[in-house]
């Protein structure tokens, strides 16, 4: 079995969602035969042709909208926003038509569909190819937003994403589209949403976060690890709804928690995890709960981006802060 | 053409359609009303066109033009403008928002322009799936103002998409008159930036808007693509209950009364020998009728109920 980059992950679980099923469509700018910006579509128009593979005019607002009516009419239209900062055009369609349609109907009308967009910095590239807007969109019900860390994680969540009944807001960190490459069966087996996964088991803190800085959460408890600190890792990967379940229970064994997220701070999902923290595990903390964030400011150039995101060290700083609790 | 013995049904809707703007809301406690008082022909001469197993998507304004004219259940419809349980959309729609999905009533959107795209995308699975079914994408004079009307237009032009572009052009925007924000004198002329035809047709006189739109409902279905037509009429009232009408003249508003596309078609009938004066005053009456014991019926049913709330969020 090939070794698969993220990026290829997510080529492959489309592929193999439109052979299975011919109601699956992607349509997006450039998708067609130039295989997508970030050539997540590589090769699907040469299977699949013009008609599934669906090249549109460089038109946000419209690509979703075209995405909901397609929807009403019981397709599955994945689309595709070229970047995470393009995204904001297409939020009008996506937060007023496809997250309420469901509720507005009482499930006589609904929307299968999936709006993917790469997501996060890291790449030396402009503020509008950088961002993580994962929050504005958690904030609205009917909405899911679902972002993967690994290979396996993105076939199997995209998978699934595009399975569900409900629009699903599906962000691929791009900074860690090819950062490493693993064994992706092609079977076709979807990973559960709305459920946490914990990466590595611990007792002394529990580190939660997702997307690209799982990377740089393992490696800070691998660090921790070699002082004598067990960190739990939890890969939040559906960020609305959240497992809180899951989080708690780390939380009852660890007593501590920080949160890793390269958004920016203020009203960040981070926010909410302490906040429901505080609401429900409050007895459970021998510490205050810790975030590791983005600034509150548009995100960097290159030359400051990597000061912006999370680092290992912020990351082993504020769980340093967390130990001095005892 | 149609006959006119079918023509005359219509006309049973339109009086309906005018029936129903009462002071239910009053009564019951609703808050929104965007009355379409004095647009009927547009929406009746329309929907006319189609048949049992077309689509239509509207507006804020649609709610009962359009709801009625695709053949709503009026006590259903009353009892979701009411935000009543056995309503169209269980009571969650309400006015602005009721859709009848199994009646092709696809729904009305709040969002001016913003229902465009979604008819785009539902006309563009039709054409996907092969299907002989077209789709009426209603919208007003405002909305051909925002950038989704022309991404819309330009993507089912370029595309051929079985959809027919219908502006209910009432000659306001809430209090804005069209000629003050666009320097051209005819919606219908935006049609050339997108090689369709477009074509401006006075929206009072029914048999106007029936003769225009069947010729493009013609077009879309055998796969020539979409057609803008602009429906020319007036609203009597206000945008909503709290407009006071200060941007326009008790005299202009008189004028178009007088223009009264209802009484203009009944008006034809008689004329025609098709039906005598007294016939045509029992079809107002029996819509009355209708009107006041849907509207009795729907204020007993059942409010819909708290403990269901966040129920049909998400897929159960």
């Amino acid at each position: 079995m090939a070794e698969i980059t993220l990026i290829e992950a997510v080529t492959q679980a489309m592929a193999y969602e439109m052979r299975r099923d011919p109601s699956v469509i992607v349509l997006g700018e450039d998708v067609g035969v130039n295989g997508g910006v970030f050539r997540a579509t590589a090769g699907l128009h040469a299977q699949f042709g013009s008609e599934r593979v669906l090249d549109t005019p460089l038109d946000e607002t419209t690509i979703a909208g075209l995405a909901v009516g397609m929807a009403f009419q019981g397709m599955k239209p994945i689309a595709e926003s070229q970047f995470d900062g393009f995204i904001y055009p297409m939020m009008d369609h996506i937060i007023c038509h496809a997250a309420r349609m469901r509720s507005r109907t009482r499930g006589r009308l609904h929307c299968p569909m999936v709006l993917r967009a790469p997501c996060g910095g890291g790449i030396r590239a402009p503020e509008h190819h950088s961002e993580a807007p994962e929050a504005l969109f958690a904030h609205i019900p009917g909405l899911r937003v679902v972002i993967p860390s690994s290979p396996a994680r993105a076939y199997g969540l995209l998978l699934a994403a595009i399975r569900d009944p409900d629009p699903v807001i599906f962000f691929e960190p791009k900074r860690i589209y090819r950062q490493y490459k693993e064994e992706v069966p092609d079977d076709g087996e979807a990973l559960p949403l709305d459920v946490c996964f914990v990466l590595r088991d611990g007792h002394d803190v529990t580190l939660v976060t997702w997307g690209a800085h799982v990377k740089e959460t393992l490696e800070a408890a691998e660090q921790l690890a070699e002082r004598g600190v067990s960190a739990e890792v939890i890969d939040l990967a559906t960020i609305k709804p959240i497992d809180f379940d899951t989080i708690r229970e780390s939380v009852k064994k660890t007593g501590r928690c920080v949160i890793v997220h390269e958004a920016a701070r203020t009203a960040g999902i981070g926010a909410e995890i302490a906040a429901q923290l505080a609401e429900k595990s409050m007895f459970d903390l021998v510490a205050p709960v810790e975030r590791v964030t983005g600034y509150d400011v548009p995100i960097p150039l290159f030359r400051l981006e990597m000061k912006y995101l999370p680092s290992v060290e912020r990351i082993i700083a504020a769980v340093d802060r967390t130990l001095a609790y005892r | 053409m149609k006959s006119w013995l079918d023509v005359a049904a219509d006309v049973r809707r339109s009086v309906t359609l005018k029936k129903s703007r009462r002071s239910i809301y009053t009564r019951a406690g609703a808050w929104h009303d965007a009355p379409s008082i004095g647009q009927e022909a547009a929406s009746v001469g329309s929907i006319a066109t189609l048949r049992p197993e077309d689509l239509i998507i509207h507006h804020h304004r649609g709610h009962a033009i359009h709801t009625i004219a695709k053949g709503a259940n009026l006590t259903t419809m009353m009892a979701e403008f009411l935000g009543k349980e056995p309503g169209y959309c269980r009571g969650r729609g309400g006015s602005m928002h009721i859709a009848d999905i199994p009646g092709g009533n696809l729904g009305a959107t709040g969002v001016v322009g913003g229902g465009i795209p979604t008819a785009v995308g539902i006309a563009l699975a039709l054409q996907m799936r092969r299907s002989d079914r077209i789709l009426l994408s209603y919208f007003g004079d405002g909305a051909t103002n925002e950038g989704e009307f022309h991404e819309s237009l330009n993507m089912a032009s370029t595309w051929k998409l079985p959809v027919v572009f219908l502006c209910d052009n009432n000659q306001y925007g809430m209090s804005m008159n069209v000629s003050k924000v666009m320097n051209i004198a005819h919606i219908s002329e935006r049609a050339a930036s997108y090689g369709i035809p477009g074509q401006s047709v006075d929206g009072n006189d029914v048999l106007a808007v029936y003769e225009a739109v069947l010729a493009a409902d013609e077009r879309a279905r055998s796969g020539q693509g979409p057609s803008l037509i602009d429906l020319m009429s007036y609203r009597w009232r206000g945008h909503s209950k709290s407009d006071r009408n200060l941007y326009r003249t008790p005299q202009e508003i008189d004028e178009w009364k007088h223009k009264c596309p209802i009484r203009r078609f009944k008006q034809v009938l008689v004329d025609g020998g098709v039906m005598t004066r007294d016939e045509v005053e029992d079809i107002d009456q029996a819509a009355k009728t209708a009107i006041d014991r849907a509207a009795e019926e729907a204020l007993t049913f059942p409010e819909p109920s708290p403990e269901n709330m966040e129920a049909e969020v998400y897929a159960p």
